[in-house]
């Protein structure tokens, strides 16, 4: 059958997916390019340098927002996950359990509501019960909007696996948490780990909460970027960029086949 | 494993208690608060920061009507129904070339889609900055076709930044949709003489709707409250809800304003929201 006499076929529809791939990755793909311009100017091509990349790693407050961002990341993915976790066993498991929507919605619930809004209501809080340390302001503002993105892909790895696996180790006398601990956990791991890599992202490309939040001595990356985007741009902005899409990306891509493979093999 | 059903749950409602719950309804007792003296507030029962959205005091003290927030909320709601329509209309024919592919290239496209998504917002936004700025790739095709003035800093720009930024968001829910279609229902459409496009318009689009009313609220919602697009791309004059209730904590330090603000753009989530649960309910009690 030819194209023309396909039914399925829409002329035109190939073409605006084309030019809606190329629309989707040029922005990300001029900003690297960008990163290896010679000029002082960044969309002023003026010939090939990887300076502003060294320029970049000598930059002691880049590296300071990186060191802010990583230890509040780290922290917060590993609280994200616990409670992500602990909260996904219960709801999986328990199908006749009281309040099971109610509970599935609480701990979605910062995807659902304006990310300012709940930005600006910790603001006020923390302000107003005098927590001041801003570190620790960030990680728990954090821990709170990632515990989703770890919750969803360990929910779906718990139920694409059959419960028979924990009760055959019930049956077999193993104490609840044995069984939870070499039983259940090694065959949810990869959905723990999908979820932990996913939270960690989502942690470090934050900047409205930790904008919000910042007290000074606690500048994350992204709200690095911002101030130097305030600055005027620079060459040396996109090789900082340049270098958080790349982490993104590659965690990201991770977390996706890792969760990719755990449910073709479920 | 009994007491687990209880306390397996508390640390994740103790989370969202304290960060969310808390939080909110702090903000819901400032937004009736009075302005303190050198920023903040100071606990009171006053409409005045809800009146303050809809008038200004004149020279003589006097209250007198004052769109200019209600500008600020109409330009919100216009740019986030315009950034979900374009997205609807960009999804429709990217989802169904998608998934009329083969598995293989099927799951590699939304790869491409969903990709995007998990780079951080505030590089994507630059990355636009660039672009459009007067020495950018658009900017400079813009002076080079007669143009006139510089492109950022209009609606223009936001939305085209808005729509970057939230697309994901619909070409997922468009394209399960769409995958669901039977084909052979588009060739029964074929079979009694109806145009490619008559099957489009009868057959697919009624068929996609969940689909895309799915990506509507998904594309909305945050459109509704986005932040950076006004700010970097909009440069601070072109205001929307996000930045106004933003600039109240920081520059301008109107904390009761600030709350009042969030709190109807509070108030318009979830309306949405609660609209979007009902419609779900309504097929639910349908099917």
């Amino acid at each position: 059958m030819s194209t023309q006499h396909d039914v399925r076929h829409y002329p035109g529809a190939g073409l605006v997916t084309w030019a809606f791939f190329l629309w989707l990755y040029a922005p990300i793909a001029v900003v690297i390019w960008f990163s290896f311009n010679e000029n002082r100017l960044v969309s002023v091509w003026s010939g090939f340098s990887t300076k502003w990349y060294a320029a970049a790693l000598e930059n002691d407050a880049l590296l300071g927002a990186l060191r802010t961002s990583l230890t509040v990341a780290v922290t917060a993915t590993v609280v994200a996950t616990l409670v992500a976790l602990s909260a996904a066993m219960v709801l999986t498991r328990h199908a006749d359990l009281k309040f099971r929507r109610l509970s599935e919605t609480v701990v979605n619930l910062p995807l659902l509501l304006p990310e300012i809004v709940i930005a600006v209501a910790s603001l006020i809080l923390f302000s107003q019960i005098g927590f001041t340390n801003g570190l620790a302001r960030l990680i728990v503002a954090h821990s709170a909007f990632c515990t989703p993105f770890a919750f969803l892909p360990i929910r779906a790895r718990l139920a694409g696996m059959s419960a028979d696996y924990e009760e055959a180790a019930q049956d077999l006398y193993a104490a609840p948490f044995t069984a939870f601990r070499r039983v259940t956990f090694p065959l949810i791991l990869p959905g723990v780990f999908a979820g932990a890599m996913l939270a960690f992202v989502i942690s470090m490309d934050d900047f409205i909460t930790s904008n919000m939040l910042n007290t000074g001595g606690t500048t994350t990356l992204p709200v690095y970027i911002f101030s130097l985007i305030k600055k005027g741009t620079t060459p040396e902005l996109n090789a900082i960029s340049t270098l958080l899409i790349l982490a993104s990306l590659i965690i990201a891509t991770l977390a996706l086949a890792i969760s990719a493979r755990a449910m073709r093999r479920g | 494993m009994r007491g687990f059903r209880f306390w397996g749950l508390v640390p994740a409602w103790g989370l969202m208690v304290a960060t969310l719950m808390v939080p909110l309804v702090i903000v819901a007792l400032v937004s009736v608060a009075e302005r303190g003296a050198y920023g903040g507030f100071a606990w009171a029962f006053t409409l005045e920061p809800y009146k303050e959205i809809l008038f200004s005091e004149d020279w003589d003290g006097n209250l007198v009507f004052d769109p200019k927030y209600l500008a600020i909320i109409g330009r919100t709601l216009a740019l986030a129904a315009a950034t979900t329509a374009i997205c609807m209309a960009l999804a429709l024919p990217v989802a169904y070339v998608i998934a009329t592919r083969t598995p293989r290239m099927k799951a590699a496209l939304i790869y491409l889609v969903t990709l995007p998504f998990w780079v951080s917002m505030i590089v994507r936004v630059y990355a636009w900055l660039i672009i459009l700025g007067n020495d950018g790739v658009v900017g400079r095709a813009w002076a080079a076709l007669g143009g006139e003035g510089t492109l950022l800093f209009t609606s223009g720009a936001m939305l085209v930044g808005m729509v970057y930024s939230y697309i994901p968001l619909m070409v997922l829910p468009v394209f399960a949709a769409i995958e669901k279609l039977d084909p052979a229902l588009l060739e029964a459409g074929a079979d009694l003489y109806a145009s490619r496009w008559t099957t489009a318009r009868r057959v697919i689009l009624p068929l996609t709707w969940p689909g895309l009313a799915a990506g509507a609220i998904l594309v909305f919602v945050p459109a509704l409250g986005t932040v950076l697009e006004p700010m970097l791309l909009g440069g601070g004059k072109q205001m929307m809800m996000g930045t106004l209730i933003q600039s109240q904590f920081g520059g301008a330090r109107n904390w009761p304003f600030g709350a009042a603000v969030a709190l109807v753009l509070m108030a318009m989530v979830v309306l949405v929201l609660i609209a979007n649960a009902r419609r779900a309910m309504r097929k639910e009690a349908r099917a």
